[in-house]
Order: C-alpha cells, then structure tokens, then sequence
C-alpha cells in the first residue's frame, strides 16, 4: 500500500467499498509493526488478540448491513498515559509498570463508539515529562526520519508509531508542546485542542490546568475526523466546557482570502537551519493564498518557558503524590514503617526527570517560596494570555514554526535539562494561554521535517484546521521518510 | 541564589523522595541550573495583576447530584494493589 493512501479517509473508503476488511487491515499493521519497531520501538504494549476480535466483529456486521461508527476497523495507536480498560498503561514508568486501567478514558470510550481499533499503547517520556521520550523508563523510541535522531516528545511513541507506517493516525497529550513538537520532528499533523474541548477523564494526570489530548494524523482532514471522535462535554472532567459540538469538516476547504495573521517576532528568535527560511516561504505561501500577514509582538513570551517550569511541576508534584504505593504500582519490598513505604516506592520508581519535577513543584509551593514563585509564575501566566487575547483583538490566526530546530540526536541533551527544557519555547505559550494550536509539515531542513505552528484563539479549532488545509494543500508537502534504512 | 544538599533533602523529605550520596551532588547542581533559570520571573513586574489558576476562570465549582450509581469493580481494581486479602488493601500494621 502507497503511504499516502494509509490516511484514514482513504482507508475508509477501502473498507467501505469491500477492497480490503477490518481483519486485513489489522494484519497488515501489525506485519508493519513486526517489521519496523524492532527498530523504531514506539510500541510498549501490543493489543493484537483483542484488535483482531473487534475486527472480526465489525466485518461481520459489515456484511450484515449493520450501523457501523466513522471509524469502523482504522486502527489507533494510544499514548501510554490514557487508560484503556484491561489494557496495561504505564506512563512509562517503573512506578506502574504493571498498572491495569478498570476503567476506559473518555477518549477511548468515544473512540470505541466509533469503532475504532486499539492496536497498541505507545511510549513516552515518563508521565509525559520530557521532550524527547528519552525519559522512557523502558525503552528509547527512534525518529523514523533518522533513527540517530529523537522523535520529540512526549508523545514521541504516538508520532513514530504513524510516521513510520505502523498505525494510521494516533493520540497524544500535551502538557507544553508533547503533540505539536514530536508532530513538527516526525513529518506530521498534530493539533493541542483548546483547554476545556476534550475531556482529560482516563488522562493520567501531569499538570491538570494544562493537560489536553490531540490527535497525530497524516493529514489535516484526518484531524478535523479525529477530533469530530474526541472532542465534547463530558461531565466525568469538571474542568469540561460545555458547549455545542461541532463539525469540524464543515467549512474544512473554504478559502481564506482576506484572512489576518500575525506572526509574533519572538517566535523568529534563534531558528536554526533551513527553519528560518522555510517560515519566509510559508508566509509567502499564505499571501499566495490571499491572507495579510504581518509581524506583530506577544511581549511576554520571553517568560513562557519559566513559567510553565514552575506550574507545571508545582502541579505534578502534587498529582504525583497518589503514587504512594498502596492501591496500585510496585510496592517497595524494602521497608519497616508506612513513611519508609512511600519513600522507598516512590524513590525506586520514579526516574530521575519525575523526581526533578516533584522536588521543583514541592520547592516553589513549599513555605516561604509560594509567593516568589508559585504565585508569580500565576500573574506571569495572566500577562501571558492577555498577550494572547490582545492579539486576537486584531488577528484571526498567529503563525511561527513549531520549534527552533528539526529533531536532534538522541543523547545530545539528556545531561541538560536546560537545553532540553528550550525545545518547547515555541510551544508552551500556547498551552499557559489555554488556547488551540496546531503544526504541519511546512518543508525539510537537511532531510529532517520543520512544522508550521497555527494558533487560534479559544475553540477556534474549525477555523485553524481550515487554515491548516488550505496551506497543506498550497505546498503539497509529500516528503517521507525512507523507511529502507529501518531495520 | 545556591541550592544546597542540605536544601535538597529537605525538599525530598517533603516529597517522600530519598538520593543516594552518590547521585545527591548531581541532583543538587542540575536542581540549582534549574532554580536559577526561573529566578528571570522576578524582573516581571505583576504589579496590580490577578493569578491565573486556570484558563477558564468562568468555570467555577462544577457540582453533581449526589445519585448512588454502580462503581467500578472491585475484583479489577483489586488486581492492581501490591497486596490485599479478602477484599481489602493490605499493608504493614500502621500502629503497634
């Protein structure tokens, strides 16, 4: 099969039209998945017993003319950090290495409704906290674009799982960047919905006011499918919002002339490589297109990464403290009292990125520090999102790249959290702002993938994928990687 | 500002964390470069500007009716504890 041909509306239509079934499909993943992630490893768990039953279920009732749901037999592959129901879920973390959800996310419940099938649970940094997956207390997932080369993360699993050919589309979570940034290293689409639009219920909590779930796809309508699956109230998530759902492919392909975008000046600081240029020809492809574009200033952002590194850890530190070693996860053989329980399990399971994380979150909330960093990182993150607001007082859109670089080399900045932290600059305002973004691929730089960030205001989904077509379909991007060197 | 060990297992006690000797002056320096790096914070001035807590600050304690509806079950939650008997979660005797 063409890689192109591996979007999830065209393999629709190949179900559809009786060209192939649900159980050839599957095979045929997974004989993808033997092939490459010998090499790649953005598998940890493999769900090929139960996938093959649901497919069989849905090419009988396929033949029997039954009701069938948008995703009746596409295969998914899910982050690690979203509870599936009898399907182990480990955040990557010895902590819970054995963890079996008896519940299903909502996500995944929507998921199934469509009849989407779960082929397996993808890696990531250690409850989603890092920026290359190599924080993974498993394994080390490869960028199928170089596999010398990280796949970003934290979600790097989800990306290398699709962009190596091994499931059609998949989901993340994003946090600071954990969809957008693997998305813009692995050739990819991924979208970081508006706070609030999909249900974090099932979603093993990191940062609770930041956390979202966001779809990997190889292209922007499958996006816009996706979340018409995921996206909506639910009230298992009190930080839900209600509202109307939409239909995300309505208004898909409708032109944007005459649309505003901003391209915020900080964003342009310090791009290495081609990532520069390739942002000047993006911005001539949107004139192109009939928008107006314009550099225009969110003068806080310099602050962004900052601040996200005192909230969010500050909120780890106490999602984390349910890992005590009591209901669930390993238990520490090694102790005498219920105190000496809690340490010992909780320092022999958490890496040392989640420790870090834990102690910075304690630190900045502990006595005597709350007001210096906690609370000013909160005031930061209000002048933060009034940037934003302001902004879109003025633009429909704001465009940027979605990082400074393409993928760097495994290894380069594991012993620098600083380093490693910088990746996620172009991010993280988005996410400290609460509002959607979304990244595509925009061109190469030295055979490695860039992404073009498009950030709307809040649920403005409909109208940043509708931008994001119109670019895909301008450039026509259809670079991917040769997975002949995968082995 | 330095953070020192003394700092750091102070901080690690009120995680339920513990280092070995051997990985505390690494842990220490890495935690001080990161400490240092979001002291830039303190040259904003928030003068007169209210905390963000949340990005939807109109969501505002969300209540249900308190309706008895069936929980998950036990047999599948009991699978994940590292040790139970007859139903119940087991640990080491808390009191003496």
């Amino acid at each position: 099969m063409d890689y192109n041909e591996l979007s999830i509306t065209r393999l629709k239509d190949k179900l559809e039209s009786g060209e192939v079934t649900s159980v050839d499909l599957i095979e045929e993943y997974f004989k993808r998945i033997e092939k490459y992630d010998n090499s790649i490893e953005a598998f940890l768990t493999l769900n090929k017993e139960e996938a093959l039953k649901k497919a069989k279920e849905i090419d009988e009732k396929r033949k029997n003319g039954e009701q069938l749901g948008y995703l009746a037999g596409i295969p998914v592959a899910i982050k690690d950090n979203i509870s599936t129901k009898g399907l182990k879920t480990t955040c990557a973390s010895n902590i819970i290495k054995d963890y079996i959800p008896p519940f299903d996310a909502t996500v995944i419940e929507n998921l199934k409704n469509a009849d989407a099938i779960i082929i397996g649970k993808t890696n990531l940094d250690e409850f989603a906290m890092g920026s290359s997956t190599e924080t993974s207390a498993f394994q080390i997932t490869k960028n199928p674009w170089d596999i010398s080369r990280v796949p970003g993360g934290s979600s790097g699993g989800s990306a290398a799982a699709v962009a190596s050919q091994m499931a059609p589309f998949s989901l993340g979570s994003e946090t600071g960047g954990s969809v957008r940034q693997p998305a813009s290293f692995c050739g990819l689409v991924g979208l970081k919905p508006t706070y609030g639009l999909v249900s974090r219920y099932g979603l093993i909590a990191f940062a609770s006011s930041f956390d979202q779930i966001g779809p990997f796809t190889r292209n922007v309508e499958d996006a816009a499918i996706v979340m018409n699956v995921i996206a909506g109230y639910d009230k298992m998530d009190s930080t839900s919002v209600k509202r109307e759902k939409e239909n995300y492919l309505d208004g898909l392909k409708n032109d944007i002339k005459g649309l505003k975008i901003g391209v915020p000046k900080e964003y342009l600081e310090g791009l290495e490589g081609n990532v520069k240029s390739q942002m000047e020809q993006s911005i001539k492809t949107f004139e192109n297109l009939g928008a107006e574009v314009e550099m225009m200033s969110l003068p806080h952002s310099g602050y962004g990464l900052e601040t996200y590194y005192i909230l969010a850890p500050s909120e780890a530190s106490s999602n984390l403290a349910r890992f005590d070693g009591i209901r669930y996860g390993n238990r520490s053989s090694n102790y005498n009292n219920t105190e000496e329980l809690f340490v010992k399990t909780r320092s022999e399971g958490f890496g040392e990125e989640v420790k870090r994380r834990i102690m910075m979150g304690t630190y900045c909330l502990s006595s005597g520090y709350y007001d210096a960093y906690y609370k000013k990182a909160q005031e930061v993150r209000t002048l933060i999102k009034n940037d934003f607001d302001k902004a879109f007082e003025k633009y429909d859109i704001l465009i940027s790249p979605t990082t400074l670089s393409t993928a760097f080399k495994i290894g380069e900045k594991n012993d620098d959290p600083i380093a490693m932290y910088q990746s996620d600059k172009l991010t993280v305002g988005v996410n400290i702002a609460g509002v959607p973004a979304i990244s595509i691929p925009c061109g190469l730089s030295d055979n490695m993938p860039i992404g073009l960030q498009i950030i709307g205001k809040n649920f403005d989904e409909a109208k940043i994928l509708n931008v994001a077509y119109n670019f895909e379909k301008e450039i026509n991007f259809k670079q991917t990687p040769d997975l002949g060197g995968v082995k | 500002m330095s953070i020192t060990k003394d700092q750091i297992k102070h901080v690690a006690k009120l995680s339920r964390l513990e280092f070995k000797d051997e990985n505390i002056e690494d842990f220490t320096s890495k935690f001080d470069s990161v400490i240092n790096y979001v002291e830039k914070l303190k040259s904003v001035d928030t003068t007169g500007v209210k905390p963000t807590y949340h990005p939807h600050s109109d969501i505002k304690n969300v209540m249900r009716d308190d309706v008895v509806k069936e929980s998950l079950e036990r047999d599948k939650i009991m699978k994940n504890a590292p040790e139970s008997e007859n139903g119940y979660i087991k640990v080491k005797k808390v009191i003496d």
